[in-house]
C-alpha cells in the first residue's frame, strides 16, 4: 500500500477557498499534489450528488471548502450549503458512505497556509484509510443488478 | 465537432521549473477534440497572445484553454485576445497551473501528471461552454466613502473633484480620524491639525459631498454600480439646522466626568460635547450613555440654556436609503491599549502611556497645552523611555506583523521630547529600525545624531515601580545581550496598530474579505492593492494594514481613480454567468413545478414569476424566471431546485460533472 496515491477532489468556492489556494501558491507553500480543485462560484452552488458520483468513479477522498460563516461573497450561499449538507450527510450515512473520507472546512482568501494544512491533513488521513473501493463496488453491483432486472 | 486549442505557458520558469510543459502539451495534444496543443514561454506577452489569435484562425478553434496562472489573474486578458480573433470570449477557459500546481508542488512526475489533469478538466469543460453575450447594467454615479479619516477625506475630495457625487459616512461625531489627534507629523514635523483642518472644512463645504457624521452602515445589498445601502444616522438629540454651534450647552452640562476619547482618556468631557475645537461639523451631540436625562429622566439643563432651542431629547435614529455605485472603505485602524501589556505595567502605573496619549500631550491644544508632564504628579520627566514594537512582531502575542508606523513616530516622539525638555534624556528600546521612505532614515538619524536620543537595541523584559520611579529592564543585544536597567520618570509604549473595532462586522455587511487580524483584504497583494475581491468596493488607508499618512493618502487617490473610471461609463458590462430556468414548448413550458423555494434562497431577489396563458387568456402554468440584471450567479438556487429546472451558465451541471469525471477517469 506504500505507493498508494490517493485521489482527492476539492470542491471549492471561487471567492474564498479558490482565492486562498491562489495565495498558498503566491506564498510558495508546498502541499501534497494529490488534491485537484474544482471551482464553483459559491458553496451554495455545490450539488452534493456530485460527491457520490465522484466516489463512485474512484475518488478516495473529497474536500468541500468555502467562505467562513457570515463571509460568503453572496451573503448566504454557504449557509444554505450547510443546511443542505446536514440533510445530505444523513443520506450518505444511510447509503454507507464512509464520512471520514469527506472533509468540510472553511478557508478564507487570506488563509493560504490553512489551505495547505487542510490538504495535507486530508491526504494523510486518506492515505491511512487506503483506496476507497467499497462504495464503488456497491454502486457497480447495483448497476449490474439493474441491468439484469431490465 | 469541437476543436479545442490548448496553450501551455511556462511563465518564464515559474511553471516549467516543476512541470514538464512539453510532456503536458504532447499528452493533451493526443486527446479527442484537441485540435491544437502547444507551449510557450510567456503566453500573456504580446507574441504569446498573437500565437493564440493566429491558432484560433488557422485551426478554426471552437474553444481555447490557456494553461497558465490563476484565472483570477489573467482571465480577462486571454478572453479579450480570443474576442479579438473572433472567438466568443466565453469560449476561453484557464487551467491554473501556477498557483495551484507548479508553485505548490515539488518537481516530479506527479506534479506533471497533476498539471495534465488540471488541463483536462478545462478541456472537458470548455467543450460544453456556450457563446455568451455580456449583460449591460446601468451605473449609479454616486460614491460612498465609509470613514472620515485622512484617507476617507482624500478619497472623497478626489472623487468629488471629478464631478461625481459622494456620500461620506463617519461613525464618530466629527471627521478627522487619528490624524486630528496627532501633534506634529514625521518626517517634516509640520503640525497635523494645520494641514488637516482645511481638508476637513473642504469636505463639509464641497457641493458634491454629503456628509453624515454619527452615522453607520446598516446594510448593503446589490452589486457594482447598483448598491442599495441603508445608513443609520444615530440621534444626536439636536436639530442641526437650528444649532449655531455656540457651545453654551457644553459648558453648562453638569455631567463633566466622562473620560475624553479624543484626549485618549487624559481629560474629561461633558455628556453634550463637541469632540475637539476644530471638529467638522462643529455641532455637539448628546452621549446618551452618560447623559443624566437619558439615565435618570431628569436634567435637561442644555435644553434650558440653548439660545436657539435646538435640543431634541425625543429625536429617533434615522434610517436613510441610498443608491450607490461604488464604495470606498476607509475605516482606519486603532492601537492596542492597556491590559494587553501586563509585563510593561501598563494600566498599573500611571506614568506608562501609549503613543496616542503622547501625541495629545505634545499637542499645543492637548490636556497639558503641549508640555510633557507625567500623569501621576504633573512633573516634567527627566528620563523618558520609549519602547518600540510593543506587541508588534510578536507571534506569542498573536501579532506577527510589523505595525510599520511605530519606528517613525517613536523617533518623532523622542525628538519632540528633546525639543521641549532640552536637559532631559530620551532612550529608545528597539528591535530594528524600519525607516524606509522618503527622508525617513534621515529623520531617524537626526534624532540620534542631532538630538542625542539614546537608541538601545533589545527587548524590554519588565517595567516595575521602585521609589516613585519606573525601572525599565532589558538587554542590549549590540553589547552581547548585556542587561540594561534604566531608571525612568515616564515610559511610552509604541503599541501595535490593530484593526478598528467593528471591522469584521462591516466586512461581512459589504461581503469583502478580511485577514485573520480583521484588516480588509486587497484583491491582489501586488497588482490590486486598492481593489477588494468584491467588484465596486475599494480600500483606502489603514483599514488594510497600519500605514502612515503619505501611504494612506496615495492609496485614497488610487481608489478615487478607480471610482472615477467606473463612473466614466453609463452602462457596465457584466459577466453573463447567470442562472436560467429551462423552457420547453407548450404544454410543458418548463420542468419547473412552481414551488418557488428558489425564491426564498436567492440573496438578490432575482427570481420572478412568469405566467403562461392559453388562447383564452387563462393562466395555465406559473414558473420561475431569473432576472439576469439582478442575478449574481451564486448558483444557490441551482443546487436547491429539486426538479433540476435551473442551471448556471458557465458552471452548468454538465460542465462541473465533466470536470470531475475528467479528473477521475482514464483517458
Ligand atoms: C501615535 C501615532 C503617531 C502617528 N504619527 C504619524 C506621523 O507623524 N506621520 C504620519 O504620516 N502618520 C502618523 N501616524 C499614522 C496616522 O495616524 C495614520 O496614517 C492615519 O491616521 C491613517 O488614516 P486613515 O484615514 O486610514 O484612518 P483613521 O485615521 O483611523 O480614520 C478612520 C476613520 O474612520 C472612522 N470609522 C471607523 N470605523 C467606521 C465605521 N464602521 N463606519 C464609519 N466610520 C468609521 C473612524 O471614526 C475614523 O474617523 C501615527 C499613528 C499613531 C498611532
Ligand atoms: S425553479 Fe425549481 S426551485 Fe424554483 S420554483 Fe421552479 S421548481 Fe421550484
Ligand atoms: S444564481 Fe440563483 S440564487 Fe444566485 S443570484 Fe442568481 S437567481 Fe439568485
Ligand atoms: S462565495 Fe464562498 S461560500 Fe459563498
Amino acid at each position: 500500500m506504500s505507493d498508494f496515491e490517493p485521489k482527492v477532489v476539492a470542491f471549492v468556492c471561487n471567492w474564498c477557498t479558490y482565492a486562498g489556494a491562489d495565495l498558498t501558491g503566491t506564498s510558495r507553500i508546498k502541499y501534497a499534489s494529490n488534491v485537484k480543485i474544482i471551482r464553483f462560484p459559491c458553496t451554495g452552488r455545490i450539488d452534493f450528488m456530485l460527491l457520490l458520483k465522484a466516489f463512485a468513479n474512484g475518488a478516495d477522498g473529497i474536500i468541500v471548502s468555502g467562505c467562513h460563516p457570515n463571509d460568503c461573497h453572496y451573503t448566504s450561499g454557504n449557509f444554505h450549503a450547510k443546511r443542505r449538507w446536514i440533510m445530505f450527510k444523513e443520506l450518505m450515512d444511510f447509503m454507507g458512505v464512509d464520512m471520514n473520507r469527506v472533509t468540510f472546512s472553511w478557508v478564507s482568501a487570506a488563509e493560504g497556509a490553512k489551505w495547505a494544512d487542510v490538504v495535507n491533513t486530508t491526504v494523510t488521513k486518506i492515505r491511512e484509510l487506503g483506496p476507497y473501493v467499497s462504495y464503488k463496488e456497491l454502486v457497480n453491483k447495483s448497476v449490474e443488478e439493474e441491468v439484469k432486472n431490465d | 465537432m469541437a476543436r479545442i486549442g490548448v496553450f501551455i505557458c511556462h511563465c518564464g520558469e515559474n511553471i516549467s521549473a516543476t512541470v514538464d510543459c512539453g510532456k503536458v502539451a504532447e499528452t493533451i495534444g493526443k486527446l479527442k477534440h484537441v485540435a491544437y496543443s502547444t507551449e510557450y514561454k510567456y503566453m500573456c506577452s504580446d507574441p504569446g497572445q498573437t500565437l493564440i489569435k493566429d491558432a484560433i484562425k488557422e485551426h478554426k478553434l471552437t474553444g481555447v484553454v490557456v494553461s497558465a496562472c490563476s484565472p483570477r489573474m489573467h482571465e480577462p486578458t486571454f478572453r479579450k485576445a480570443c474576442a479579438e480573433a473572433g472567438l466568443n470570449p466565453f469560449l476561453c477557459e484557464m487551467a491554473n497551473l501556477r498557483e495551484h500546481c507548479s508553485w505548490v508542488h515539488e518537481k516530479n512526475e506527479l506534479t506533471t501528471q497533476k498539471a495534465i489533469d488540471i488541463v483536462r478538466t478545462q478541456v472537458e469543460k470548455v467543450k460544453l461552454n456556450s457563446a455568451l453575450q455580456p449583460i449591460k447594467v446601468p451605473v449609479t454615479k454616486t460614491a460612498m466613502v465609509i470613514g472620515g479619516g485622512i484617507a476617507g477625506i482624500q478619497a472623497a475630495l478626489d472623487i468629488a473633484n471629478t464631478g461625481h457625487k459622494v456620500v461620506m459616512i463617519e461613525r464618530s461625531p466629527s471627521i478627522g480620524g487619528h490624524m486630528s489627534q496627532l501633534s506634529e507629523t514625521f518626517p517634516t514635523l509640520d503640525c497635523s491639525q494645520c494641514i488637516l483642518t482645511p481638508r476637513m472644512v473642504e469636505v463639509a463645504q464641497h457641493p458634491n459631498i454629503t456628509l453624515y457624521t454619527y452615522a453607520e452602515v446598516e446594510s448593503v445589498e446589490g452589486f457594482i454600480g447598483n448598491f442599495k445601502v441603508k445608513i443609520r444616522k444615530k440621534a444626536k438629540s439636536l436639530d442641526e439646522k437650528i444649532c449655531t454651534g455656540c457651545g453654551l450647552c457644553t459648558t453648562k452640562c453638569p455631567q463633566k466626568k466622562i473620560p475624553n476619547e479624543f484626549e485618549q482618556g487624559m481629560g474629561m468631557r461633558p455628556a453634550i460635547y463637541v469632540p475637539f475645537p476644530q471638529a467638522v461639523p462643529n455641532r455637539p451631540v448628546i452621549d446618551k450613555e452618560h447623559c443624566t436625562y437619558y439615565i435618570k429622566g431628569k436634567c435637561k439643563i442644555c435644553e434650558v440654556v440653548c439660545p436657539t432651542k435646538a435640543i431634541r431629547f425625543d429625536q429617533p435614529d434615522e434610517i436613510l436609503d441610498l443608491e450607490i455605485g461604488a464604495i470606498v472603505v476607509a475605516t482606519g485602524f486603532d492601537i492596542k491599549h492597556a491590559d494587553f501589556f501586563p509585563e510593561y505595567g501598563y494600566g498599573k502605573y500611571k506614568d506608562i502611556i501609549d503613543g496616542l496619549q503622547f501625541e495629545r500631550m505634545a499637542s499645543a491644544s492637548g490636556p497639558t497645552s503641549g508640555e510633557i508632564r507625567r500623569p501621576s504628579d504633573g512633573q516634567v520627566p527627566k528620563n523618558i523611555v520609549f519602547i518600540a514594537c510593543a506587541g508588534s512582531r510578536d507571534p506569542a502575542k498573536g501579532i506577527a506583523y510589523c505595525s510599520k508606523i511605530c519606528c517613525m513616530y517613536t523617533a518623532k516622539h523622542a525628538m519632540l521630547y528633546k525639543h521641549k525638555v532640552h536637559e532631559g534624556r530620551a532612550h529608545v528600546f528597539y528591535m530594528d529600525i524600519r525607516s524606509g521612505g522618503k527622508n525617513y532614515d534621515e529623520f531617524v538619524r537626526r534624532a540620534i545624531e542631532e538630538d542625542h536620543v539614546n537608541y538601545i537595541r533589545g527587548r524590554v523584559s519588565t517595567v516595575f515601580e521602585r521609589d516613585g520611579k519606573l525601572i525599565v529592564k532589558g538587554v542590549d543585544t549590540l553589547l552581547g545581550a548585556q542587561p540594561v536597567e534604566i531608571v525612568a520618570d515616564m515610559v511610552v509604549l509604541a503599541t501595535a496598530g490593530v484593526a478598528n473595532a467593528g471591522a469584521e462586522d462591516l466586512a461581512q455587511k459589504l461581503h469583502v474579505s478580511y485577514d485573520q487580524h480583521k484588516f480588509f483584504a486587497e484583491a491582489h497583494p501586488k497588482l490590486k492593492p486598492v481593489e477588494t475581491n468584491t467588484a465596486g468596493i475599494f480600500l483606502a488607508g489603514a483599514c488594510q494594514n497600519p500605514k502612515d499618512i503619505p501611504d494612506a493618502v496615495s492609496q485614497a487617490s488610487g481608489s478615487a481613480v478607480k471610482v472615477a473610471a467606473l463612473f466614466s461609463q453609463d452602462m457596465l458590462t457584466r459577466e453573463p454567468l447567470v442562472a436560467v430556468v429551462n423552457r420547453y414548448a407548450p404544454p410543458m413550458y418548463s420542468t419547473c413545478v412552481g414551488c418557488f423555494l428558489c425564491q426564498s434562497v436567492c440573496p438578490y431577489q432575482a427570481i420572478e414569476r412568469e405566467e403562461f396563458k392559453n388562447r383564452e387568456g387563462k393562466v395555465v402554468k406559473t414558473v420561475a424566471k431569473i432576472n439576469e440584471g439582478l442575478c449574481q450567479g451564486c448558483g444557490t438556487c441551482v443546487a436547491l431546485c429539486r426538479s433540476k429546472s435551473i442551471d448556471l451558465l458557465g458552471y452548468s451541471n454538465n460542465q462541473v460533472h465533466a470536470e470531475v469525471m475528467a479528473l477521475l477517469n482514464e483517458y
